[in-house]
């Protein structure tokens, strides 16, 4: 499925509907942000409670069990990864800042 | 051969329903309507159909799971009355967006407040944009069949949109009049088997319904609402004359009663329509060229269809069942004037409230308003009341 800001009525899928699975990759909830979630990777002891609580997944853990730096396209800015950051590793800023 | 029987309109509603066997129904008891759903848990308990019976606890739930059926790939169906589908109006909306085929019996009520459980329209007018077909019925025969013909619509491939089938509440709904009813098999052959394209349930498809629509797609998904309610004409009509050729019995956007060469015309809609027959015969004995113009296909509005049938009369009425509160014209009164005004058709025409909290409607009202046609010579007072005291 191919659909678009350009792409006329006549070819839409009724109701919105969408053919497909796995979809909600494609729709980048990031600008919705006012505030950004920064990553102190110095203060960070990996103790892994921040990724769990992330309600958009956009804290990474890599292979090596380690977390890295926040997938800014869907991170909405809800701040409760820096709230559980026993370390201060998890600061958050004004979006514009 | 047909099948004569003695049925209220809630029972030839519920015996349509039976003869589709559809494969869930949700519904919440609410007076008038309670019948409906009633006679068809029964059908369930006995076996007659192999209906998911869903007993919800509310209206609002009555739709969404019917919603979430129909998206599954089933028939869903429901009934209801007045607050009922009030409180459905949310998902009234989701289902028509959705373009969810759901069909429903609607059985007109008053809109409370003040509480009031009889007759009026106000409940079908509430939601007459809401992107649903809305087909009304004069009679218990009628009521029955436009429910057989309901699934035809709704689920045709150009209009996928769900469909009310109204009729009034006490008047049509629990009065037994005689009704000829079809042969099982010849309504499972007529209604056929629900294939949508698209399903949540098909597992070489997996889809999203209803997913965010926001400033780049809604108005385009709108437009191919409006789309479909126009296809919606084409295909009443051929449902419409395939029911034709199977009962003999046929149906059009309105129906015209001695229209052609009348001067006075009076528009109505469900039960009332058949009182506005009998005075025009009764005026006609008389000399009057008295017609009338009984809206069955109200949405999509058959408008141009209307205001050309009205072209040339001396006066016209049009009755509309819910109160007047907006300071201006009833629903009726507005979709038809506007065509009219629109197509460049200029016939006095006046507005009645008539018939509100299920107010008897007699014979010398509706004569009054042709009397009132004949004399009429400013349009300084169109908004009238039918029956009002005082």
């Amino acid at each position: 499925m191919d659909i678009d800001k350009n792409t006329p009525w006549q070819e839409m899928t009724p109701g919105g509907t969408i053919y497909d699975a796995g979809n909600a990759r494609e729709f980048k909830t990031g600008d919705w942000r006012s505030a950004k979630p920064v990553f102190l990777n110095e203060n960070c002891k990996q103790c892994g409670l921040c990724f769990p609580v992330c309600p958009d997944d956009a804290i990474p853990v890599g292979k090596d069990q380690m977390r890295k730096d926040f997938n800014y396209d869907y991170c909405k800015g809800c701040g409760v990864c820096a709230k559980v950051c026993p370390f201060g590793a998890i600061v958050m800023e004004e979006e514009d800042k | 051969m047909s099948i004569r029987e003695r049925l209220s309109g809630n029972e030839a509603t519920a015996y349509a329903m039976k003869q589709i066997n559809p494969d869930v129904v949700a519904a919440f008891p609410i007076t008038p309507s309670t019948e409906i759903p009633q006679y068809f848990s029964s059908y369930v308990d006995n076996g007659q159909v192999d209906t998911e019976f869903v007993a919800v606890e509310s209206e609002h739930s009555a739709m969404s799971a019917c919603i979430g059926a129909e998206a599954a790939g089933a028939r869903a169906m429901t009934a209801t009355s007045a607050n009922g589908l009030e409180y459905m109006w949310e998902m009234i909306q989701i289902a028509s967006s959705s373009r969810l085929p759901i069909v429903m019996a609607l059985v007109n009520r008053a809109i409370s407040g003040p509480l009031n459980i009889h007759c009026d329209h106000s409940d079908a007018m509430a939601v007459r944009d809401s992107g649903w077909v809305m087909l009304f019925s004069e009679t218990n025969q009628e009521a029955y069949d436009n429910m057989i013909m309901a699934h035809r619509i709704a689920e045709h491939k150009d209009v996928m949109l769900p469909l009310m089938v109204c009729q009034d509440g006490f008047i049509t709904s629990h009065a037994i009049e005689n009704i000829e009813l079809l042969e099982d098999d010849k309504v499972k052959e007529f209604v056929g088997t629900y294939k949508p394209e698209h399903y949540l349930l098909n597992k070489k498809e997996p889809i999203a319904v209803g997913p965010m629509d926001l400033q780049p797609y809604l108005t385009e998904h709108k437009r191919q609402q409006t789309e479909a309610m126009k296809n919606a004409m084409k295909v009443i009509q051929e449902v419409a004359n395939d029911f034709e050729k199977m009962t003999g019995r046929k149906y059009d956007f309105f129906e015209g009663y001695q229209l052609e060469d009348a001067e006075y015309v009076v528009v109505s809609m469900n039960s009332t329509a058949g009182t506005v027959k009998n005075v025009v015969d009764s005026l006609r004995s008389k000399g009057v060229k008295a017609g009338a113009l009984k809206v069955r296909v109200f949405r999509p509005f058959p408008g141009e269809l209307i205001a050309k049938a009205l072209e040339g009369k001396k006066a016209v009425a049009i009755l509309d069942r819910v109160p007047l509160i907006n300071a201006t014209g009833g629903p009726l009164f507005e979709d038809v004037t506007s065509t009219m005004f629109v197509e460049g058709i200029h016939v006095p025409t006046i507005n009645y409230s008539y018939g509100v909290g299920g107010r008897d409607v007699t014979e010398e009202q509706i004569e009054l308003v042709y009397k009132d046609l004949q004399e009429l010579k400013d349009m300084s007072n169109p908004y009238r009341f039918l029956g009002l005291r005082g």
